[in-house]
C-alpha cells in the first residue's frame, strides 16, 4: 500500500511539470515579463526604464528557461522558469505581484474556504443518495417521472439564480441571515447557513439524477433478481443489494473533488464576501495579478493529482473485487 | 445599400449548420440512423424542446447575419460610404425596439423612469418625480389607460394568431392529404393519431403557444418596454434576444473546434496503444488536472492583454468582441475535449478487440480504413451523446465566466453580462429584478429544452440504457 | 390436459399461463402461451426450448419475478393447494426462498459482487429459518459443505470474484437450498459452464434432489442434460408447450414433428457420412399473432388445416401429449416420409497423403502475455496461454482443436493468422513461414487462410451493409476487381450459403443468428482462402440452426478442397465434422489422433473423463462415469509438471516432477501421459 502510493505520487511529478510547463507558456511566452510590466504600471507611456526597474524588484529580469551567462547548475535555477515555477514544487509560492506573501495568505484563507465547501460536500452527497434512493424506489411510476422532470428542471436553472434569488429572499425579505460577509469564531455559523443552503440545493438537479440512474443500472442487474427470489422485501433489496453496489460509483466519483475542497468556490464566496481561496482567485483575476493566479493553478492540479490517487484508494476500500 | 460583414463565428456557425445539414442527408440515407432520430422524434418530449431549439437557432442565425448599412449621402458623392456600425439582420427587424432608448431603469409595461428626476413642468416650475418615458406607453395619457390598452392589443394578437394558426394548420393538413391522397379530415385523424410517426398534436401545441407568444410580442413592443429598461435605458427584451446568438455560439462553436482533435486523438490512442496512447494520456490528464476556471481565467486574462497591447489590428468593437468570444470558444474547447477524448479512447480499446474489427484485420484491411470505417462509425453515438450534453453546460458556464469576468467581452450582448450588470442593482428598494429575470428565464428555456432534447437522444443511442 | 386426479397430487400446477410483454415499437410480445403442466414431489421436470421460446419467462412468471414491462395476463399457478395468483406482493415473498427457489444461468452475475458468500446465504437461513448467531453461521457452513465446496469455513468469508463459475453455481444452488424449498427453479444451471463442471453440478444437482425430495424444474435447450436428468419432458416452442411425455417415451419416440426433427438435427459419430437434417426457418418472433400451429412454417407435413385452426391436445395411450394435428387419426395421410428425402450420402473427406508437405505445419507454438501491473507496468507474471503446440493439417481435411474454456484454444487460432504475434514457434503454410511475414507481404498473404468467429453478433461492423461487409476482403486483397466484378461475386456467394439475393442491400441487424453466421461464411469465402480457422461457429446457434451451418461446412469443404481448423467444446460437432482431434489443456495439447480413436479409444485421463462428462442421450453399456474434481487451474499459474495431475484420478509421483513427453499409441495417435510412456517409445 504504502510503496503504492510512493510510486503513484513519483508519477504524477511529470503532471505537475506538465502543468507546471503549461503556466509558463501562457504567462511568460505568449505575454512577456514586459507586457505584464506595462499593464501593471498603466498601458500608456511607460518608459522602458520603469519597466526594467518593476521587473527588477519583482523577480522577472531574469532570461527565461536557460543562463548563458551563469556557470554549472546556475544556468538552470537562475531563471525565470525555476524561480516562479519550478519553485511551486517546494510549496514556495513566493509573493504576489503587489509584494504579499501567497503562502501566508493561502493558510489564511483556506479555513473559510473549507467552512463552506465541507458542509455542501458531505450534506449535498447524503441529499442526493435520499433522493436518488427514493426516487429509484418509484420506479417506472408517476412519482418517477415527475421527479426526473422535475430534477431536470431543477438542473436547468442557473447557479446564479439560486445565489440570488437565495440572498433575496433569506436575506433581504426574511432577514434570517446576512446577505454577506463573514466573521471568524463561532459566529461564522450565521453567514455560513445559506450559502451551504444554496449550495447544496443548486446541486440536487445534477447530482440525484445521476445517482439515480446509478441505481437504476444496478437494479437491473441479474443479482437483485437473486435477492428478490430468495423472498426479500424491495426495502432491503433496495438498501442493502443495490445501495452497497451503488455506492462503489457514487463514492469513488466523489471522492476525487475532496482535495479541491480547499480551493473553495469562486462564484459562491465572491456573492457572499466570504474571504476563502475563491474569493482571493477572483479577486487576483480582477486585479490581473499574475503571480496568484499561478500559484492557485499549481494547486489545483496538485490537489486534483491528489483526488486521482484517493480515488483509487478508495476503490480498493469499498469494493472487495480491486486490490492494489 | 449595405455591405456585409464576415465575422469569424459567423463563418463558423454557418460551417455548423453546413455540416448538420450535410449530416442530416447521410442521416437520411441510412435506414438504421433514420429510425433512430424518427425514435426521436417521436418522443412529444423531444419533439417540443427540439421547436425551441429550432427557433432559438433561427433567431440566432439571423443575428448571425452581418452588414454595414450605408450612410445617407448626397448624391454628387460617387463612392458609398458604409456606417461604421455593425448590424445584424435580426438588429434591423428589430430596429423599432433597438432605438426606442430611455434615459435610464424602467419596468416593465412602465410609463414612467423608474428613478425620480426633477421635471419640468410647462409653467416653468419643477418638481422632483418620475418622468415619463420617452417611447414606453407614449401613446397613452395616463397610467389608467394602459390595461384597457394592453387588453386591447392581446385581444388583437390573439385573434391575429388563431386566423393564421388556422390558415396554417388547413394548409398542413392539405399538403398531408395530398400527400397521403386522402380527404383533409382523414389527414386530421391520421396526423393526430397514436399511429402518426411524427406526434403532431405536441408539435401543434407547442407551435401554437409560440404563434401566440410571438403575436403578442409583436403587438406590444412596439408600445411598450415588456421586459423594461436598463441602466442606460436600452430595451431588456432586444438584450435577451440579443444573448441567444452568445448563448448558442459559446454552446456550440465550442463543441465543433475541439471535436476533431477529441476524435482524433480518442481514436488513434485507443486502436495503436503504445507509446502513441501513452503520449496521450500524460495529454489530457494533465490538462485536466488544471482546474478549468482557472485555466479559462488565465488564457482570457492573456487575451485581454494582447488585444489591449494590439488596439490596431480591429476594424471595430463587433470584430474584437468576436474574437473574444472565439478564442473563449478555444479555451473552453481545450478544457473539455480530455473528457471526451477520455471516453472515445475507452470505447476504441474495447471496440479492437471486437471479432469484427479482428475480421477486418484477418482480411488486410488497412488501418486508416479500420478506423475510418469500423471504429469512427462505431463510437458516433458517444459523440453525439456528448455532444448535446455538453451544450447545457456551457450555456450555464458562460453566464458564471461572464460573472467573473473572464466570459464574453462586456459590449457583447450575454445574459451573464445582463446577470453581472444587474446584480450591482439588486440592494437598491426597490429592486431592480427585471433584468435578471429576463437572463434568467431565456436562459432557462434555452438549457431546460436542451436537456430534455439530451435526455431523449441519450436514451435512444446509448446501447446501456436500452431494456 | 392433465387429468383432475393428478392434479390433486402434485405439487405445482400451472394452468393455462400467459405472459405478455410491451416491447415498445414492436407490439406486444406473448412470451408465454396457454402453458399448462404440473410437476409432482421429487419429480425433475424439464422444459426443453430453444432460445427466445419463452421457457425463461415461464419460469420468472412462477416465480412473480417478471421484469417490470411484463406481466401475467392469464392463468392459475397452484402450489400445494394455494393459487400464487391471488397472494399478494407480501404473500408471494413469503414463498420465494422458502417454499419455491430459483438458480440461474449467469453464476458469474447473479451473485451480489459486494457481499460475502455466507453473508448472502446467511440471509435466506435468517429470513426462511430464522436462526441467528451461531447456529445461522452453523447452518450456512452446512450448506457450503453440502453443495461440495471444499473448506466452507475458509469460502465464507470470500466474495464471489474469488471463486471460480462452477463454485459460484454452487454457492447459487446453496442459496437456493437454504430456505429448504419444495421446488428449485434451475434456468439453464450449466450453460455457462464448461462440459466437466456442468456433469459436477448436474451430479449434485441430482444427489441433493434424492436427499431432500424437493421438486427440480430443468430448463434447458439441452437434450443432453435432458436425457440425465428429467423424469418427464415439455417441449415448448414459440411460447407454447407442443408435447409433454415421460424421459423414456419421449426419447424413444417423440411425437411432434418439431421434437423429432431436433433429434435428427443432432450430430453424432454415425451421421458423419450424412446430410444432417435440418429444421429449414427460424423460430416466430412471439410477437407475431398465430392463426394456426407455431410450426407450421417449418414443418415437412404441413397442409392447410395447420396454417387456419391451432391444434388441441392429444393424449396418446401411455400418457404422451401431443399438440399436432397429425395425431388425429384422419389425418394421418398427411404424413410424409422424409427420412430418404434428406438422407443424402456426403463423400468422405480426402485421404492424408502423407508424403505431401501439410498445408498447415505449426510447430512449438507458444504464446505467453505478459501481466502487467500498477501505472508503470511492470511485467510481474506471464499467462501461458499456448505453451508449445504442434499441429499439422493437410489439404481438405478438418482438424477439431478441443477443450475446455482457458485452455488457449482461440489464442492458437488468432496466433496461426498473425492476429496476434505469437512469442516463440514457427507457423508454416505451405512451407512458408508466417511469424516472420511483415507489413504488405503479410497482407497479401492473408488472401490464404480465414477466419469464423463465435458471436454471429459481434464479428460483423453493424454499420455496415451485408454486401459492404463481404467487399470489404475482396477490396482489400484482389485489388483487380472493379466493382461490377464485386458485385458479382457478392451475389455468388449469397448464393452459395444460401440467402437471397436481396440480403446484400440489409444491415446484419436485420438477420437471425444463423443467417449471420452465413454470411459471415460467406465474407470469409469471398476471397477464396484454402485455410478456415472456425473458432466456435455453432456453439451461439440453436440445434435446428447448427445442423444447417454444419452441413453448409461440410458441403462447402468438398466444393472447393477447404481445410478446416476446427475450434470447439463440443464434442458432438466434432465427431460429426472432424477427421482429426488435438485434445487441449491449460495451453497445451495433451492428445491427438484421429477422430475415430479418440472417441472410441481415448488414452489419456483428461480426453476420457472429458468424453464422459458430456451428457449423452443413448447411454453405451460399460459407459464408465468419470468425474474431475476441482476447476481448470490458472494459465498463469500452471501446476508443476503435468499440468493435469491435480485433478487426474490416476496421478502418479513422477506427473507432478515433469511434463510427459508425446507416447505414439498408433499411427497419428499420439498421448502425453506417463501412463503410456514406460512401454512406448518417448518421440
Amino acid at each position: 500500500m504504502f510503496t503504492y502510493i510512493l510510486r503513484r505520487l513519483i508519477y504524477a511529478l511529470p503532471i505537475l511539470l506538465g502543468v507546471n510547463l503549461i503556466t509558463f507558456v501562457l504567462f511568460f511566452v505568449i505575454n512577456t515579463p514586459d507586457d505584464i510590466a506595462r499593464m501593471h504600471l498603466g498601458m500608456k507611456r511607460v518608459s522602458s526604464a520603469a519597466i526594467e526597474q518593476w521587473k527588477a524588484s519583482n523577480g522577472y529580469d531574469l532570461p527565461m528557461l536557460y543562463d548563458e551567462k551563469k556557470e554549472g547548475f546556475e544556468a538552470l535555477t537562475e531563471t525565470i522558469f525555476f524561480n516562479k515555477s519550478m519553485r511551486l514544487f517546494l510549496f514556495d509560492f513566493g509573493a504576489s505581484d503587489e509584494g504579499r506573501d501567497i503562502s501566508v495568505d493561502i493558510g489564511k484563507r483556506m479555513w473559510p474556504s473549507l467552512a463552506i465547501a465541507i458542509p455542501v460536500f458531505v450534506l449535498g452527497l447524503l441529499v442526493n443518495i435520499t433522493f436518488a434512493l427514493m426516487i429509484a424506489f418509484f420506479r417506472a411510476t408517476y412519482v418517477d417521472l415527475i421527479a426526473v422532470i422535475g430534477l431536470v428542471v431543477l438542473m436547468s436553472i442557473s447557479s446564479l439564480f439560486y445565489i440570488i434569488w437565495g440572498q433575496y429572499l433569506f436575506g433581504k425579505l426574511m432577514h434570517l441571515v446576512p446577505i454577506s460577509g463573514y466573521q471568524e469564531g463561532s459566529s461564522a455559523i450565521r453567514f455560513v447557513l445559506l450559502p451551504v443552503f444554496i449550495g447544496i440545493v443548486s446541486g440536487i438537479g445534477a447530482g440525484s439524477r445521476w445517482y439515480r440512474s446509478i441505481f437504476l443500472e444496478e437494479m437491473g442487474k441479474d443479482y437483485v433478481r437473486t435477492a428478490r427470489a430468495k423472498g426479500l422485501n424491495e426495502r432491503r433489496v433496495l438498501f442493502l443489494h443495490v445501495l452497497r453496489n451503488a455506492l462503489i460509483p457514487i463514492l469513488t466519483g466523489a471522492v476525487v473533488v475532496i482535495p479541491l475542497l480547499f480551493m473553495g468556490s469562486l462564484i459562491m464566496e465572491s456573492f457572499f464576501g466570504i474571504p476563502g481561496l475563491g474569493s482571493y482567485t477572483i479577486d487576483a483575476i480582477n486585479g490581473q495579478d499574475f503571480a496568484i493566479v499561478r500559484a492557485m493553478v499549481f494547486l489545483g492540479s496538485l490537489l486534483y493529482v491528489l483526488g486521482l490517487l484517493l480515488t483509487d484508494i478508495a476503490y480498493t476500500l469499498v469494493d472487495p473485487r480491486i486490490r492494489l | 445599400m449595405f455591405l456585409p460583414v464576415l465575422l469569424k463565428t459567423d463563418l463558423l456557425l454557418f460551417l455548423l449548420l453546413l455540416i448538420v445539414m450535410v449530416a442530416a442527408l447521410y442521416v437520411r440515407r441510412r435506414a438504421h440512423l433514420m429510425k433512430s432520430w424518427l425514435e426521436i422524434v417521436r418522443r412529444p418530449m423531444a419533439a417540443s424542446s427540439l421547436i425551441v431549439l429550432i427557433f432559438f437557432v433561427a433567431i440566432a442565425f439571423l443575428d448571425s447575419l452581418h452588414l454595414r448599412l450605408a450612410v445617407e449621402n448626397t448624391a454628387a458623392q460617387r463612392q458609398n460610404y458604409y456606417s461604421t456600425e455593425v448590424v445584424s439582420v435580426f438588429d434591423l427587424l428589430a430596429t423599432s425596439i433597438r432605438e426606442q432608448t430611455e434615459k435610464t431603469y424602467s419596468a416593465p409595461f412602465a410609463l414612467h423612469l423608474f428613478v425620480k428626476e426633477t421635471i419640468e413642468d410647462n409653467k416653468g416650475g419643477s418638481e422632483r418625480g418620475y418622468p415619463r418615458l420617452q417611447y414606453g406607453g407614449r401613446h397613452l395619457e395616463t397610467i389608467a389607460d394602459r390595461p384597457l390598452d394592453v387588453m386591447q392589443r392581446l385581444g388583437v394578437a390573439f385573434i391575429k394568431a388563431f386566423a393564421i394558426g388556422f390558415f396554417l394548420l388547413i394548409v398542413f393538413l392539405g399538403c398531408q392529404a395530398r400527400r397521403q391522397r386522402t380527404s383533409i379530415t382523414a389527414s386530421w385523424q391520421y396526423s393526430f393519431s397514436a399511429a402518426s410517426i411524427v406526434p403532431w398534436k405536441t408539435v401543434m401545441v407547442t407551435l401554437a403557444v409560440f404563434l401566440l407568444l410571438l403575436m403578442c410580442t409583436l403587438e406590444l413592443a412596439p408600445y411598450y418596454h415588456i421586459l423594461g429598461t436598463d441602466k442606460v435605458g436600452n430595451d431588456v427584451f432586444y438584450q435577451a434576444m440579443k444573448s441567444i446568438r452568445t448563448a448558442l455560439l459559446i454552446g456550440t462553436l465550442t463543441t465543433l473546434i475541439m471535436l476533431p482533435f477529441a476524435v482524433f486523438t480518442g481514436l488513434t490512442a485507443g486502436y495503436l496503444r503504445g507509446r502513441i496512447d501513452d503520449l496521450i494520456q500524460y495529454l489530457y490528464t494533465t490538462l485536466s488536472s488544471v482546474p478549468g476556471v482557472l485555466l479559462i481565467a488565465s488564457s482570457v486574462l492573456l487575451l485581454q492583454v494582447y488585444i489591449e497591447g494590439h488596439p490596431e489590428a480591429f476594424q471595430s468593437d463587433a470584430e474584437r468582441a468576436d474574437l473574444r468570444l472565439l478564442f473563449l470558444c478555444i479555451i473552453l474547447g481545450i478544457t473539455s475535449w480530455t473528457g471526451l477524448c477520455r471516453l472515445l479512447r475507452g470505447e476504441t480499446m474495447k471496440l479492437s478487440s471486437v471479432d469484427f474489427v479482428q475480421a477486418a484485420t484477418a482480411f488486410g484491411v488497412r488501418p486508416l480504413r479500420i478506423l475510418l470505417r469500423h471504429l469512427l462509425p462505431n463510437v458516433m453515438h458517444i459523440v453525439l451523446i456528448t455532444v448535446v450534453l455538453d451544450f447545457s453546460g456551457l450555456v450555464l458556464a458562460e453566464a458564471v465566466l461572464s460573472y467573473v469576468g473572464v466570459g464574453v467581452d462586456p459590449s457583447m450582448h450575454s445574459w451573464g453580462n445582463m446577470i453581472n450588470s444587474a446584480r450591482l442593482e439588486m440592494s437598491r428598494e426597490p429592486m431592480v429584478w427585471w433584468s435578471l429575470f429576463a437572463a434568467f428565464l431565456f436562459m432557462f428555456v434555452l438549457v431546460l429544452a436542451a436537456n430534455l432534447f439530451s435526455d431523449v437522444v441519450r436514451d435512444v443511442f446509448d446501447p446501456r440504457r436500452r431494456r | 390436459m392433465p387429468s383432475e386426479a393428478v392434479a390433486a397430487t402434485a405439487l405445482l400446477e400451472v394452468k393455462g399461463l400467459s405472459t405478455h410483454f410491451s416491447a415498445g415499437d414492436e407490439g406486444i410480445v406473448r412470451a408465454v402461451d396457454d402453458v399448462s403442466f404440473s410437476i409432482h414431489r421429487g419429480e425433475t421436470f424439464a422444459l426443453l426450448g430453444e432460445s427466445g421460446c419463452g421457457k425463461s419467462m415461464t419460469s420468472l412468471s412462477l416465480m412473480r419475478l417478471l421484469p417490470d414491462n411484463g406481466h401475467i395476463v392469464k392463468g392459475d399457478i397452484w402450489l400445494d393447494g394455494m393459487n400464487l395468483m391471488d397472494l399478494s406482493e407480501v404473500g408471494m415473498r413469503r414463498l420465494r426462498g422458502r417454499r419455491m427457489a430459483m438458480i440461474f444461468q449467469e453464476p458469474m452475475t447473479s451473485l451480489n459482487p459486494v457481499l460475502t458468500v455466507g453473508e448472502q446465504i446467511a440471509e435466506v437461513v435468517r429470513l426462511h429459518r430464522a436462526l441467528k448467531g451461531g447456529a445461522q453461521r452453523a447452518c450456512v457452513l452446512e450448506l457450503l459443505a453440502a453443495v461440495g465446496i471444499p473448506e466452507p469455513q475458509r469460502r465464507y468469508g470470500e466474495f464471489p470474484h474469488q471463486l471460480s463459475g462452477g463454485m459460484k453455481q454452487r454457492v447459487m444452488i446453496a442459496i437456493a437450498l437454504a430456505g429448504e424449498p419444495d421446488l428449485l427453479i434451475a434456468d439453464e444451471p450449466t450453460t455457462a459452464l464448461d462440459v466437466t463442471i456442468q456433469a459436477q453440478v448436474l451430479d449434485l444437482l441430482r444427489r441433493l434432489q434424492s436427499e431432500t425430495g424437493m421438486a427440480l424444474l430443468l430448463i434447458t435447450h439441452d437434450l443432453g442434460v435432458v436425457a440425465e436428468m428429467a423424469d418427464r419432458v415439455a417441449v415448448m416452442y414459440a411460447g407454447q408447450l407442443i408435447e409433454q411425455a415421460s424421459r423414456k417415451d419421449f426419447f424413444a419416440h417423440p411425437q411432434h414433428p418439431y421434437s423429432s426433427r431436433l433429434f435428427a438435427a443432432l450430430p453424432t459419430v454415425n451421421k458423419r457420412s450424412q446430410v444432417l437434417t435440418t429444421i429449414p426457418g427460424q423460430v416466430p418472433p412471439l410477437t407475431t399473432p398465430f392463426s394456426g400451429c407455431r410450426f407450421a412454417e417449418r414443418c415437412p407435413h404441413v397442409w392447410s388445416t395447420c396454417r387456419q385452426s391451432v391444434p388441441a391436445w392429444h393424449t396418446l395411450a401411455n400418457d404422451q401429449q401431443v399438440r399436432c394435428h397429425l395425431l388425429v387419426d384422419e389425418n394421418a395421410k398427411h404424413r410424409q416420409d422424409i427420412s430418404t428425402a434428406t438422407a443424402r450420402v456426403a463423400t468422405a473427406s480426402l485421404a492424408v497423403d502423407d508424403n505431401v508437405s501439410p498445408l498447415l505445419d505449426v510447430q512449438d507454438l507458444k504464446v505467453h502475455f505478459p501481466i502487467q501491473k500498477g501505472l508503470l507496468q511492470r511485467t510481474v507474471g506471464h499467462v501461458f496461454a499456448v505453451d508449445g503446440v504442434d499441429i499439422r493439417l493437410s489439404k481438405g481435411r478438418t482438424l477439431a482443436l478441443v477443450g475446455e474454456s482457458g485452455c488457449g484454444k482461440t489464442t492458437i487460432g488468432k496466433a496461426i493468422l498473425q492476429l496476434l504475434r505469437p512469442t516463440s514457434g514457427r507457423v508454416l503454410f505451405e512451407g512458408d513461414e508466417l511469424t516472420q511475414l511483415k507489413g504488405e507481404e503479410l497482407r497479401q498473404r492473408r488472401r490464404d487462410f480465414q477466419i469464423i468467429f463465435q458471436d454471429p453478433f459481434s464479428s460483423m461492423n453493424p454499420r455496415m451493409r451485408v454486401a459492404q461487409i463481404i467487399e470489404e476482403g475482396i477490396q482489400a486483397l484482389v485489388p483487380d476487381y472493379d466493382a461490377a466484378n464485386r458485385q458479382q461475386q457478392v451475389l455468388a456467394l449469397l448464393e452459395q450459403v444460401g440467402l437471397p439475393a436481396a440480403a446484400a442491400q440489409r444491415y446484419p441487424h436485420e438477420f437471425s443468428g444463423g443467417q449471420r453466421q452465413r454470411i459471415c461464411i460467406a465474407r470469409a469465402l469471398a476471397v477464396s482462402p484454402r485455410l478456415l480457422i472456425c473458432d466456435e461457429p455453432t456453439s451461439a446457434l440453436d440445434i435446428s440452426v447448427q445442423a444447417q451451418i454444419l452441413n453448409l461446412l461440410k458441403e462447402l469443404q468438398q466444393k472447393r478442397g477447404l481445410s478446416y481448423l476446427f475450434i470447439t467444446h463440443n464434442l458432438a460437432v466434432v465427431a460429426y465434422l472432424a477427421d482429426d482431434i488435438a485434445v487441449m489443456y491449460l495451453g497445451r495439447i495433451v492428445e491427438q489422433g484421429k477422430v475415430t480413436d479418440i472417441l472410441h479409444a481415448p488414452r489419456h485421463p483428461y480426453t476420457q473423463a472429458l468424453l464422459s462428462a458430456i451428457p449423452v442421450i443413448e447411454k453405451e453399456a460399460g459407459h464408465a462415469v468419470i468425474r474431475l474434481e476441482g476447476d481448470l487451474p490458472s494459465p498463469s499459474n500452471p501446476p508443476s509438471g503435468c499440468h493435469f495431475h491435480a485433478r487426474c484420478p490416476q496421478a502418479m509421483p513422477r506427473c507432478q516432477e515433469s511434463y510427459p513427453g508425446k507416447t505414439l499409441i498408433a499411427s497419428g495417435h499420439e498421448v502425453r501421459c506417463f501412463l503410456y510412456s514406460e512401454d512406448k517409445p518417448s518421440l
